[in-house]
């Protein structure tokens, strides 16, 4: 499979592309809808689909099928898995078929079909193609294993059992998976695999409700919910599959996982719609339902889970140069055969052999002649093997890669996963890297960090202790091995890990048993419990005084409930509070499980009771309308019963309850449809759905089961969440005794200690969706029976939507002064990087809410563009919000990225990060992860308008240029407008003193300016020259544009890397993508070409392996192309002594299989294995890296002095032999068998000199090539006395090894060929080491020789040299330097990077330092010890600065900065503290800042100050 | 690719137990091999450690060179140009193709005498036998006396493949263009009176050549009832059964023939032509003095500027004259000495700094 190259640059929605050539195929001739039926009926008559198949063609198109039986429409795919590609008679021509897709090698079996032309043939013709069909055949059987492998598990996928209704037996049987077809009625039971994409139709779980984990398909653990299907959920006894008549028409099978629509009609020709709700998708999970039934809609290779799958992404170049390159030498002789030939003509010499007619060719016709025989000879012997070595050697690579123990994640037991097979090199290239930030570099674990609830703020100073505590312990038990420090140290070791014990909580006991988080974590993930529930996450510390206060609105409820009072008279705070909490805990779309009985809901049947129930509910219903529903359905039951309970002000005995759970939920149902219709706008909404009570048919599974356990007392829940936020606010809430305690479709029930349980009719639930950015539930309330919205969602969406307040009354002016306040606190958690939600509600009069309701039905059974009807509605729903207030939730970082981001920018590596969060969080999170340091200057671009863009890019351009020296020439027009900006690639080195590196921070509006087509050159210059660029805000298609323009303008190599769905556009532009096995699913990992588990292990990924692998492929390709042009150069010489006749010296057999077998292994297995530097000692010196980006091996010199030298050796190696056998009676087979011996043995001693590592393969390697050739050439010249012609070497070899000229030459011929190579080596080894050079020196000098233990990783490295201290310049200094053509071999030897480097490195460094101090995590927070100051140090200028850690800054450099103040608009501030030097360019975010000013209440505290400073000098100057 | 997911883990039961359990792990093993640990030699190359090298190679080269070359010196050798381009020539009246058969006499002087077994070639310059339809042009079936290629010639052999509709034996371009001059060596003593130097024909072609490649038709009677049906090359005289009177070195498996079928590697070669066995140990095989060469003159090198030499020459253990390889040694080795050297001072100028540069890296 070829990667298409469009699709790395066009990333086309999933569902446009088509998948496989069954979708392709399919595409044409199907309609855009399928039709369903049931299997079991008989086939509709011939009027029934009159209206849609009147014409046969339009029959062809629309899909009608029944009766699997009867082979009727069996058109459809059926549930076998055949991923297989071939069969046994189709493999032969459709395997060779795919091979010759590359083209390659249809010019090598032409080049070898050449051969059958008499006139120019070279080689015996079969001969010539054996090379080709060994490759052929080698990929051919490699294509046939694969094929068998799938096929082997295709077989045993298919052969998996599964439940499906049969017609004769009238009953469920047990099939197999492939016998499954669409309009089989399934039946699975609980922890089943779903076999095929199958439309729910019952379900076991009386709310008509299933859960599946996807898992499998998309990695999340949480569980997902599905709906059975309008219409059947109220099916009063079992589904009964015979009588299911009604016709499903839905989309034509696509891969988009996420959508699904359609509509079922029912025989009495009613409507209901279908969404992805109803859907089972093949591979997902049933979980926490005992059984379900439903149709199948797509089978086979139809489901969307296999649409989704794609084969891993292939990537080709390369090698038209040496190509092209031979292709010139045959024109040359071409020519020069032309030439001769005329010369040669008219002399009738003896040896001129005439046309089998007598005549003579004419010279043209001979030249033409002798130029394909020479195409022949001169290419047999490149590319094909080179193919095979290249792949072979990425093959390897990709095993090393996967196989390194390094690259192992201990919590989610998963290695590093390399997706595309061949372009492990590029990872050595790269030169930026595009990250996301939530999930990549945080954690994507969020933890409930303080909120703010009516303009008071709660700090939760506990909480953060804990939290910090967790790290602790976390960095303690990731390092068990005490660090030799002092004892002091492992004293407080200890005390962390005793106050850990006190913190630890019941719920999480289990888990904290095993002692770290780590193996907590893992635990988890294996045992695929609920996500997001480390204990960290479910552990929250309240924060008093807001416990109290709810505690106190709980009571206070509570009594005015007991008391039928209305809770009118709590005071606004506390309501507001109350409601917060309340938001917090329903407004979500968590599930609820028991912990003990994981996925398996618990459920109680009371099937004698339902119908009086009803009755009973509806007459209750009736006569108290504002009754209170709360504290147990009980209470609605039994008035006497339920009084004295909620009297009581204890937790309510819930086993006692139990009893009645189901019950209660079975009266809601009913309950709500009444309610809806006694609103008047309702019935023509619901009167599709047949109002029968939901299905609570006696279920067999259910009833075979004992009574199940009661539900959970303690208060141990587990919540399953799709996102990590909701789970974080869900444990938060539950902190404060607002527990959830279930969550059904149609109500969620809280528990509260003194109001007991409160259910909420769930009315509605908008979820979340990103460009909303906001989720909202509405509900009735149980206390107040208001219809209430509770909307959570970004704070910058929710504050728009607040009810406009007026400043006339007193409340107004209230308002206004809490929203200004929740802002100031909204931006305070933003910048401490805390992620924001903001909580509003709002109460719906009934009039409102029958509206609203009325259009919104509508929206929802609409069958087309049903979402953005959905969303309509829901902006309709989502206006005039009160505030309650505002969340801030921790997503701490991951482990070691800090240290992984330093050593990658000291690698050279631009790390840009691409977000979609708001831009203080992200700025706060690149300080905390170290993108952005704390004396560097920072430049912002927030603009609203292009125009406004850019200015504030040319103001920002003359800036930087302003603080490049003076003594640079640079004639860049600064005001480029209109024109092109084009000193792009390069800038004067910035050889001045060490200046204070520029960050770019731009958000997602300004982003989309900036990309604009007249902009892109300026922004991408000013991004250049900035060390750190973050884009907030950015959606995944800015974030795949800035790849894209990056990669294309800049023409350097791109990674990102990121864990989510929106990273994935991003991921398949990048040269190089990688996907984060997280928490977010597999989309990312699906799309990427390596998967690692944690973003620190991208370190070892690039900067040791991308290392390895490129230099080991440079070197191997640089060897190869060295080689072939030796080899090539011999026969080419010998055209000077033959006529040009493309005559070959060397015999044909040696000329085919020379680089086939007697060359290729020392090279495959150097290209494998050889390390020119050692892991540690890439690891202690990320800036090696640099080589690669620089592409120093691999560089257009480095390539032409390899032919030069290719060029010279292949003088010697010819003109020895010659000079040696001038005139002497040698033949020419004689004489070109030691020039081949000599070749080979010039290769294997080059290869020595190339190999750094010699282990026992490489020499066994070399003494089997030579072996080999030796051998063959013995079997070979003694096999047949008559075969081979023309060469006929009958006996040479045995006749050359009784010539002592032979030994002469072969030994004297390698040794002068290489001699010059060897000795420039050895100089430029000695006077111009490279810094690859110098760093093997060092680390062989400091390790023994001898080999080392198995160890850790981090491990010391004995007396590793310490990372260059230097500062990794600021790229707009050191990309020029890199770009230019400064060869590595003129550095003098004192400076390495004189040239780059700003400052001359003399900060000498203890060498003893270990390199787990240089790469250990060390959270920001610990104190640090003088060694573990080093990585501070880094900032490279000598002035000792006291080593600052984590976040706390000083403010004293903020206005200390170079050159400040002479461009007037510019100016310093200090955002806020911590943030250093921050220039701040724009114009809307002074606008905002300013309307923040005012919200302020009192005084502004300093930084505001200088924000309104700044405000006014910036507005002066615009 | 097949699947997102392996069925097998979820059907043979939920979730793996705890940690601690005998949960399967991922975790790569820990070998060398895997880690790519294996134990290795790194050479560095510096000047310091690769000048021994050099040394080595100077040292072990210039002695060989030099042994070579004086070995090469000791080889007595003596061409004869006799293409008789210059006017002067004896054989100069020969280029002209009206004078058949053309003999002409070159006399020549050996200043040293000639020991041991003296090795008479005759060489030609400017002769392209690694022709590339040249080098083809032959069939080793029929020259290995397969009957059926005998009379029915490879395709590679045209056109030289058939004539006047019978096949041609031996067939092909390098048959066809066998060298045929007559080379007689005479030793003049007392300035006219002479003897011939006894020339050996056969041993001159591999034994291998002689007895596994080359075979006359299988057959018991005469060479010439063997070769019937067949003609002569176009260019020859006689057939190839004619070539010889002695039977074991007459048809395909005359030596001269058979020396002439080995194609030379480069335009200018020699082939060894005939054998001056030394007679004993007293007396030199060819005595100084003068002599002569009685050549018929039969084949035309001028059409293509080609040249003919007479070539007496002794052999020693590394085969003919060849002054060449000595010098090469001499020169590989002394440069490599010298490269040597220069890296010895390099090294001990620089080893001090770059041991100050390693540290302040």
């Amino acid at each position: 499979m070829e990667r298409d190259p469009a699709a790395g640059e066009d990333p086309a929605p999933p569902d446009r592309r088509p998948q496989g050539r069954r979708g392709r195929r399919r595409r044409r001739r199907e309609s855009r809808t399928r039709t369903v039926r049931s299997n079991l009926q008989p086939p509709p008559p011939a009027s029934a689909h009159e209206e849609g198949a009147a014409q046969g063609a339009r029959r062809r198109r629309r899909w009608w099928w029944w009766r699997p039986g009867r082979g009727g429409a069996q058109h459809l795919a059926d549930n076998r898995l055949k991923t297989t590609k071939y069969t046994l008679l189709s493999f032969v021509p459709k395997n060779l078929f795919e091979q010759f897709h590359r083209l390659a090698n249809v010019y090598f079996v032409l080049i070898a079909l050449l051969n059958f032309v008499p006139a120019v043939n070279a080689f015996q013709p079969g001969l010539a193609l054996a090379p080709v069909l060994f490759i052929l055949a080698v990929t051919a059987f490699k294509d046939l294993w694969e094929d068998y492998s799938r096929h082997r598990s295709d077989q045993e996928i298919n052969h998996l059992g599964c439940l499906v209704f049969s017609r004769e037996e009238k009953q469920y049987v047990n099939r197999f998976w492939r016998e499954i077809r669409v309009g089989d009625f399934v039946r699975l039971r609980c922890n089943e695999i779903i076999p095929a994409d199958v439309l729910l139709l019952s379900s076991s779980n009386p709310d008509g409700l299933c859960h599946i984990e996807t898992a499998n398909l998309d990695g999340e653990t949480n569980l997902k919910r599905r709906q059975v299907v309008r219409g059947f959920s109220e099916l009063v006894s079992e589904f009964d599959p015979l009588t299911f008549t009604s016709v499903i028409e839905c989309e034509r099978p696509n891969n988009d996982l996420s959508r699904f629509r359609g509509c079922i009609t029912h025989e009495n020709g009613k409507k209901a719609g279908l969404h992805k709700e109803n859907l089972l998708l093949r591979g997902c999970t049933v979980r926490n339902t005992e059984a379900v039934v439903g149709i199948v809609i797509y089978a086979g290779h139809e489901t969307k889970a296999l649409l989704n799958s794609s084969g891993p992404r292939y990537k080709r170049s390369m090698l038209e140069r040496q190509m092209n390159c031979d292709v010139l030498w045959c024109v040359l002789l071409l020519v020069w055969h032309g030439v001769w030939v005329r010369r040669y003509q008219e002399k009738k010499a003896l040896f001129d052999v005439p046309e089998a007619d007598g005549g003579s060719l004419s010279p043209v016709t001979a030249a033409v002649y002798s130029f394909l025989t020479m195409i022949i000879v001169l290419q047999v012997l490149i590319p094909v093997s080179l193919y095979v070595s290249i792949e072979i050697v990425k093959v390897c690579q990709v095993y090393f890669i996967n196989q390194d123990v390094d690259l192992y994640d201990e919590e989610t037991d998963s290695q590093l996963q390399c997706r595309a097979l061949n372009i492990t090199e590029d990872l050595g290239q790269i030169r930026y890297i595009f990250s996301d930030k939530t999930g990549t570099l945080t954690e994507n674990r969020m933890v409930f960090r303080r909120c703010t609830v009516s303009g008071m703020e709660y700090s939760h100073d506990a909480n953060a202790q804990r939290l910090a505590r967790y790290q602790e312990a976390d960095s303690d038990s990731e390092e068990p091995v005490p660090r030799g420090g002092s004892l002091s140290q492992r004293g407080s070791i200890g005390s962390h890990q005793s106050v850990r014990l006190v913190h630890r909580t019941q719920s999480t006991r289990s888990h904290r048993r095993t002692g770290s988080r780590a193996e907590a974590r893992r635990a988890s993930m294996l045992s695929k419990h609920t996500a997001f529930s480390s204990p960290m996450e479910t552990d929250i510390t309240p924060d008093p005084k807001l416990l109290e206060k709810v505690s106190e609105c709980d009571r206070c409820l509570a009594v005015a409930r007991h008391q039928q009072h209305p809770p009118a008279h709590l005071s606004p705070e506390l309501s507001d509070v109350f409601d917060f909490f309340i938001a917090l805990t329903i407004c979500n779309t968590v599930v609820v499980t028991a912990p003990d009985q994981p996925r398996q809901k618990v459920r109680v049947r009371f099937e004698q009771l339902k119908s009086p129930v009803k009755t009973l509910e509806g007459l209750l219903r009736r006569l108290s309308p504002s009754r209170l529903t709360g504290c147990g359905s009980a209470a609605s039951l039994f008035p006497a019963k339920s009084s004295s309970k909620s009297g009581s002000s204890f937790l309510p005995v819930l086993s006692a309850d139990s009893a009645l759970l189901g019950l209660e939920e079975k009266l809601s149902q009913p309950a709500q449809a009444q309610a809806v219709a006694s609103e008047g706008c309702g019935e023509d909404g619901w009167a599709s759905q047949p109002c029968a009570p939901e299905g609570c048919a006696p279920d067999p599974c259910a009833l075979e089961r004992a009574p199940p356990p009661p539900p959970p007392k303690d208060p141990e829940l587990r919540y399953e969440a799709e996102s990590p936020d909701e789970a974080a606010l869900v444990y938060a809430a539950r902190a404060y005794n607002c527990a959830l305690v279930q969550r059904l479709q149609d109500r969620v029930a809280v528990q509260l200690p003194h109001l007991g349980r409160l259910t909420f009719p769930l009315l509605h639930t908008l979820g979340f969706d990103s460009t909303r950015k906001r989720m909202s539930v509405v509900v009735r309330h149980p206390l107040t029976q208001e219809i209430q919205v509770y909307t959570k969602g970004a704070d910058s969406v929710v504050m728009d939507l607040l009810l406009p307040c007026s400043p006339d009354d007193a409340r107004g002016r209230h308002q206004k002064k809490i929203r200004s306040k929740t802002q100031n606190y909204l931006n305070l958690y933003a910048v401490e990087g805390l992620r924001t939600l903001c909580i509003a509600k709002r109460v719906l009069s009934k009039e409102e809410y029958a509206c609203w309701l009325q259009s919104h039905l509508e929206a929802e059974s609409a069958v087309d563009n049903r979402e953005e009807l959905l969303s309509q509605s829901a902006i309709r729903l989502e206006t005039n919000l009160h505030l309650l207030g505002a969340t801030g939730v921790e997503d701490r970082l991951q482990d070691g990225v800090p240290e992984t981001i330093a050593k990658l920018r000291q690698a050279g590596l631009q790390i840009w990060v691409l977000t979609g969060d708001k831009q203080e969080t992200a700025v706060n999170i690149a300080h905390a992860c170290k993108l952005l340091d704390q004396d560097e200057e920072v430049i912002t671009l927030n603009a609203d308008s292009q125009e406004a863009c850019a200015a504030l890019l040319d103001q920002c351009l003359a800036y930087v240029q302003a603080r490049t020296p003076p003594g640079a020439p640079e004639k860049t027009p600064a005001g480029g407008a209109g024109g092109r900006f084009y000193p792009l690639l390069r800038l004067p080195p910035e050889a001045a003193a060490p200046r204070p590196c520029l960050s770019l921070v731009i958000d997602g509006r300004s982003l989309a300016y900036a990309l604009e087509k007249s902009l892109e050159d300026k922004f991408l210059f000013l991004a250049k020259q900035c060390r750190s660029v973050l884009c907030c805000r950015s959606t995944p298609l800015q974030k795949s544009m800035v790849v894209k323009l990056v990669r294309s303008k800049l023409k350097a190599m791109t990674l990102a890397i990121g864990d989510g769905a929106n990273d994935v556009s991003m991921i398949q532009v990048a040269d190089v993508g990688v996907g984060i096995s997280g928490q977010e699913g597999m989309q990312a990992v699906m799309a990427s070409d390596f998967a690692v588990p944690r973003f620190r292990y991208l370190e070892r990924l690039l900067i040791v392996h991308g290392h390895w692998c490129y230099s080991r492929l440079a070197n191997m390709v640089l060897y190869f192309f060295y080689k072939n042009t030796m080899f090539v150069g011999l026969l080419f010489w010998f055209q000077f002594f033959c006529g040009f006749s493309a005559s070959a010296m060397i015999d044909q057999w040696y000329l085919i299989f020379f680089n086939l077998l007697f060359s290729s292994l020392p090279q495959l297995v150097t290209g494998v294995l050889d390390k020119d530097v050692p892991a540690e000692a890439l690891l202690a010196q990320p800036q090696l890296y640099r080589s690669g980006q620089n592409m120093e091996e691999y560089r257009p010199r480095t390539f032409w002095w390899n032919m030069a030298d290719a060029a010279f050796q292949s003088l010697v190696c010819f003109f020895i032999p010659y000079l040696a056998y001038y005139d002497s009676d040698a033949d020419v087979f004689t004489w070109g068998t030691p020039i081949t011996a000599i070749a080979l043995l010039t290769f294997l001693l080059h290869l020595g000199i190339e190999t750094k590592t010699w282990t026992w393969l490489n020499w066994t390697a070399c003494g089997f090539s030579a072996l080999l050739f030796f051998t063959v050439a013995f079997v070979y010249n003694s096999s047949c006395a008559t075969c081979y012609p023309p060469s006929n070497p009958y006996w040479t070899m045995q006749t050359l090894t009784g010539d002592p000229l032979f030994y002469l030459t072969c030994l004297i011929a390698p040794i002068t060929a290489l001699l010059p190579r060897l000795f420039f080596k050895a100089l430029q080894g000695s006077l111009f080491p490279t810094q690859l050079q110098r760093a093997r020196q060092l680390a062989k000098r400091s390790s023994p020789r001898k080999p080392r233990a198995p160890r850790d990783p981090r491990g010391p490295l004995p007396g590793a040299p310490s990372p260059d201290t230097s500062e990794p310049s600021c790229p707009g200094a050191s990309a020029p330097a890199s770009q230019d053509d400064a060869s590595p071999g003129s550095w003098p030897p004192g400076a390495p990077e004189a040239s780059e480097e700003p400052s001359p490195v003399d900060v000498s460094v203890d060498v003893s330092v270990p390199l787990r101090e240089a790469s250990g995590r060390r959270a920001p927070g610990r104190p640090s010890g003088p060694r573990a100051a080093v990585p501070e140090r880094r900032s490279g200028d000598s002035r000792a600065k006291p080593a600052r850690s984590g976040r706390t800054a000083s403010l004293s450099s903020v206005f200390s900065l170079p050159h400040f103040g002479s461009p007037g608009w510019i100016s310093s501030l200090s955002l806020v503290g911590g943030l250093g030097g921050v220039w701040q360019l724009s114009r809307s975010s002074l606008h905002g800042d300013k309307r923040e000013a005012e919200f302020l209440p009192g005084p502004p505290p300093p930084r505001d100050g200088d924000l309104c400073g700044l405000g006014q000098r910036a507005a002066d100057y615009f | 690719m097949a699947m997102s997911y392996n069925s097998k883990d979820e059907v043979d039961g939920g979730p793996p137990c705890a940690p601690g359990g005998a949960a399967k792990n991922r975790r790569p093993d820990n070998t060398a091999f895997k880690q790519q640990r294996l134990p290795a030699w790194q050479p560095i190359l510096t000047a310091g450690t690769v000048l021994p090298t050099f040394f080595i190679i100077g040292l072990i080269f210039i002695p060989i060179g030099i042994g070579i070359f004086v070995t090469s010196n000791n080889i007595r050798e003596i061409e004869i140009d006799y293409t008789g381009i210059d006017p002067s020539s004896p054989c100069n009246k020969c280029l002209s193709r009206n004078v058949t058969p053309c003999i002409c006499t070159i006399n020549f002087t050996l200043e040293q005498s000639f020991e041991g077994n003296v090795f008479m070639y005759y060489g030609l310059s400017n002769f392209y036998q690694n022709h590339r339809r040249y080098v083809k042009s032959r069939d080793d079936s029929q020259l290995n006396g397969d009957p059926t290629a005998l009379l029915n010639p490879s395709k590679e052999c045209e056109p030289y493949r058939r004539n006047e509709d019978k096949p041609i034996a031996p067939c092909g371009a390098i048959a066809n263009s066998m060298f045929n001059d007559t080379l007689e060596l005479f030793l003049v003593v007392n300035g006219s009176f002479s003897t011939a130097i006894p020339l050996k024909k056969k041993g001159i072609a591999w034994w291998t050549d002689k007895n596994v490649k080359f075979r006359n038709p299988p057959g018991e009677g005469p060479l010439q009832e063997r070769f019937k049906d067949t003609t002569k090359p176009v260019n020859w005289v006689k057939p190839v059964y004619l070539l010889d009177s002695d039977q074991d070195n007459n048809g395909f498996i005359n030596e001269d023939f058979i020396v002439w079928m080995r194609t030379a590697a480069l335009p200018t070669f020699r082939k060894l032509y005939r054998i001056i066995e030394r007679k004993s140990d007293l007396h030199p095989t060819l005595p100084a003095g003068d002599y002569f060469l009685n050549i018929k003159y039969n084949y035309p090198v001028h059409s293509f500027d080609g040249r003919k030499r007479m070539i007496l020459s002794t052999i020693s253990w590394m085969g003919g004259k060849n002054p060449f390889l000595g010098i090469a040694y001499i020169t590989t080795g002394s440069i490599s000495f010298l490269l040597g050297v220069v890296l010895l001072v390099i090294n001990h100028k620089y080893r001090n700094s770059s041991n100050t540069a390693d540290i302040t890296i």
